[in-house]
């Protein structure tokens, strides 16, 4: 009875399609069609074409936002990656082997759990903690040692060369240890008669990563470059809690999601006009990831 | 990846009375209202753009009498949306709702306080089934512009033209203080109810100050002297928390700009004219206090208002811009040693057109009655007991600020920040101002004012680069068509 079947599988799928429906597509379509409106939030929509858009366009901040989402998306992941890579090689390939088994540095099994620590923690209360420990003065965390020292009071939130890289670091202190987590899990799934074969032939901890760990663990990265790079378009909720003036100083972190945030209560076509211009931004990093990352697979 | 503060759902249940609006009756009611907002509407348009119809009042109101002069339905159910705040919400659940209830025994008053004003309300307001009373302050306050836009807010000249409730032969408008219904007119009507009286100034230790020798000055030359002696004394003599309230101190610089041109200027700032904002009153007065940054510390542009406002109860700042709210919001910080006084900004020049005692003088804390709610005469009459002197003294005796009510303190004992910020304002007189684009415009100016005055005390900033970027600010909004526009 394929006919049954059919009918039994689309009865699963019904309730989530609809879902999605109205939650997702539905959304998404009216965003496209306040876009083109003057509407705020109370009266009834009036249509003005592209003129949200035009001023768009025209606006410093949108520009200051898309720059810095742009900064995100390739610092972010870059980094995020390097680090990730680096620990998960140290905690599960890098130590001795034992009876042919490679195993992590000593105490590997505690570090594994320290660093999944901040994934714990959800990111408004991680930007709270890190505006403590970046205060701009003696009470800082970083800058009360600092001014012990006689080092002037660093101005990591306040200083607008600075405040952009603050927030990357925090982005990737904040989700590193998922990702040595990820890696850890795509390393141990690489056979060990492959480091047993390159161990005979002499290869060191370096060759070993560069000719070994990372080209068979291609794919996990890659999947992580996705997921980070979504991360990055993101990052509203760090920027509103933790930045001066949200998204300051003087527009020096602003990022899209939070121009739509902060128009929407007032000018929501305007509002819904920047976040179309996300949506576009996103979508054309999805498809040039998928494009560029295409490649065979290595089965083992 | 994980939850933003935004989409907290903050309204929380009332200790008053057993139907306080609780989470699950909101998520009823929103899941009602959008049902009766489109009916019969397909998937796709049932959107966010169709609630916006409205509904009618449901109570046309009961017999009109000496105690009841707007016609209230004793019957009909009131609820009242408190800002918890500053001021949290304890004197309308202590005072004025049983107040209210003991006027209407029969009635059915609900309490429910939020700090996300906007993101609690504006659903309710979208989807025509808003609260009849509403208290819209704060950071997340919904904007004046569009509500009025949307004709949302309840005309309220019938309360203004009631009689007030301790004296029959007096209509509310003349028992309070003078500017306060002009404050909350908009497009020439009274839509908005300001209740507390604010007086801005400079906030200073007077205990600190008296041990020291140092005086409050009213001229710019002893003012900088005084400001060098405080800084000789290892104290940082002035400053304000960037990271969130840099409007405490924009507040001070077109203080001084009204002192040096006049109070028209302001106007002239809310009804975006050309050249409001390059006149050489704003320069100057810009120029002055940009000029003071070297009294200040860079790092608290980084700081919030709370840790700067510690740091003066520690005596590490001496001289805080702010509102005479600092007082009681201070209050579980202030040392012993701490006694709060407040002096207007001193005059920036030898020729000011208003005196050095002249101040921003503010009805605040806007509250309004829903047009579209069920019960706008009962809102009114809410706001009518409010006003008596019973619920006056009741709002200054829990809160510790003042309300607009004239004469409604006399005979309380007032603590002595208060005490002094009433002197002021006294001495003050009938020269007093405000503004009001930081609500008209406040996703737009207001945020650029933030930044500019930012700038030019914390970050090097210049008054050139200050009034033109704020003049161009002004310029684009007024040549924005998508911006209702107000004017006084």
């Amino acid at each position: 009875m394929r006919h049954g079947r059919y009918r039994f599988v689309a009865s699963f799928l019904a309730v989530p399609l609809v879902l999605y429906t109205v939650f997702v597509v539905s959304p998404y379509a009216q965003a496209f069609y306040i876009a083109l409106t003057s509407w705020n939030g109370f009266t009834a929509p009036k249509y003005v074409g592209f003129a949200n858009f035009t001023k768009m366009f025209h606006d410093d901040l949108f520009w200051k936002a898309v720059q810095h989402n742009l900064f995100l998306l390739i610092a972010l992941p870059l980094v995020t990656v390097v680090i990730a890579l680096f620990l998960s090689f140290m905690l599960n390939v890098a130590g001795r082997s034992r009876g042919g088994v490679r195993t992590g540095v000593w105490g590997s099994k505690f570090y594994r759990v320290v660093f999944f620590f901040p994934q714990l923690l959800a990111l408004a209360i991680i930007g709270v903690l890190f505006q403590q420990i970046m205060r701009p003065d003696e009470s800082g965390a970083i800058n009360g040692p600092l001014h012990l020292i006689g080092i002037g009071p660093v101005g990591f939130l306040t200083n607008p060369t600075i405040a952009m890289w603050s927030l990357v670091g925090v982005l990737v202190w904040q989700a590193v240890g998922f990702y040595v987590v990820l890696f850890s899990a795509g390393m141990s799934n690489i056979p060990q008669e492959i480091y047993e074969a390159a161990d005979l032939d002499g290869a060191g901890r370096f060759n070993m990563f560069f000719r070994v760990t990372l080209p068979l663990l291609f794919d996990t990265i890659q999947v992580a470059w996705v997921y980070l790079g979504i991360a990055a378009f993101d990052a509203f909720a760090l920027v509103q809690v933790l930045t001066v003036e949200q998204g300051g100083p003087d527009g020096a972190t602003t990022v899209l999601a939070n121009e739509v945030f902060k128009h929407y209560l007032r000018q929501a076509g305007y509002a819904a006009a920047i976040g179309v211009a996300l949506f576009f931004l996103t979508l054309t990093f999805a498809a040039l990831t998928i494009r560029l990352s295409r490649r065979e697979r290595i089965d083992f | 990846m994980s939850l933003s503060p935004e989409n907290q759902d903050t309204v929380e249940a009332s200790p008053f009375g057993k139907s306080g609006l609780d989470r699950r009756t909101m998520l009823r009611r929103a899941a009602a209202a959008s049902l009766v907002a489109v009916p019969g509407l397909g998937l796709l348009d049932a959107c966010a753009t169709g609630g916006s119809g409205g509904s009618t009042p449901t109570s046309g109101g009961g017999a009109k009498s000496k105690d009841n002069p707007l016609g209230v339905d004793p019957k009909a159910p009131l609820e009242v949306i408190i800002f918890a705040g500053g001021y949290k919400d304890k004197y309308a659940t202590d005072i004025h709702v049983p107040m209210y209830k003991k006027a209407f025994p029969n009635a059915d008053v609900k309490e429910s306080s939020t700090q996300e004003i906007s993101t609690t309300l504006q659903p309710r307001f979208s989807g025509g089934t808003p609260p009849d009373v509403v208290d819209n302050s704060g950071t997340k306050s919904m904007d004046f512009g569009t509500l009025v836009d949307g004709g949302q807010l309840q005309d309220l000249t019938e309360l203004w033209d009631a009689p007030s409730v301790d004296d029959a032969n007096k209509k509310v408008r003349d028992t309070i203080q003078a500017g306060t219904i002009e404050i909350g007119l908009y497009s020439g009507k009274p839509f908005v109810f300001n209740y507390v009286s604010t007086v801005y100034g400079l906030w200073y230790n007077a205990k600190l100050w008296a041990s020291k020798g140092w005086q409050p000055a009213s001229t710019w030359t002893d003012f900088v002297a005084l400001l060098d002696k405080i800084k000789g004394a290892g104290i940082t003599p002035i400053g304000y928390a960037g990271a969130n309230a840099s409007y405490y101190m924009y507040r001070v610089i077109l203080t001084s700009a009204a002192k040096i041109g006049g109070a028209d200027l302001l106007k002239s700032i809310d009804n975006l004219e050309a050249n409001a904002w390059t006149n050489d009153a704003v320069h100057k007065a810009a120029e002055a206090w940009g000029s003071l940054s070297k009294y200040s510390d860079k790092s608290f542009l980084g700081l919030k208002h709370t840790e700067v406002q510690l740091k003066q109860n520690q005596d590490k700042v001496a001289i805080y811009p702010s509102g005479n709210w600092l007082e009681s919001e201070q209050k579980d910080n202030t040392p012993a040693t701490f006694e709060y006084a407040m002096m207007p900004e001193p005059a920036v020049t030898t020729s000011d057109k208003l005196p050095a005692t002249s101040l921003y003088l503010a009805a605040g804390e806007p509250f309004f009655v829903s047009a579209k709610g069920k019960n706008p005469k009962g809102g009114m009459e809410y706001f009518r007991r409010m006003l008596s002197k019973e619920g006056a003294q009741g709002f200054t005796k829990t809160t510790g600020s003042l309300t607009v009510v004239m004469g409604a303190s006399e005979g309380l004992d007032l603590p002595p920040g208060l005490k002094s910020s009433s002197k002021a304002a006294a001495a003050a007189g009938s020269n007093s101002f405000y503004y009001l684009f930081d609500s008209w415009y406040n996703d737009t100016l207001e945020k650029e004012l933030r930044s500019a005055t930012n700038e030019l005390f914390y970050q090097g900033g210049n008054a050139d680069k200050f009034v033109a970027r704020m003049q161009k600010k002004a310029d684009a909004i007024k040549a924005d068509s998508s911006i209702k526009k107000f004017t006084r």
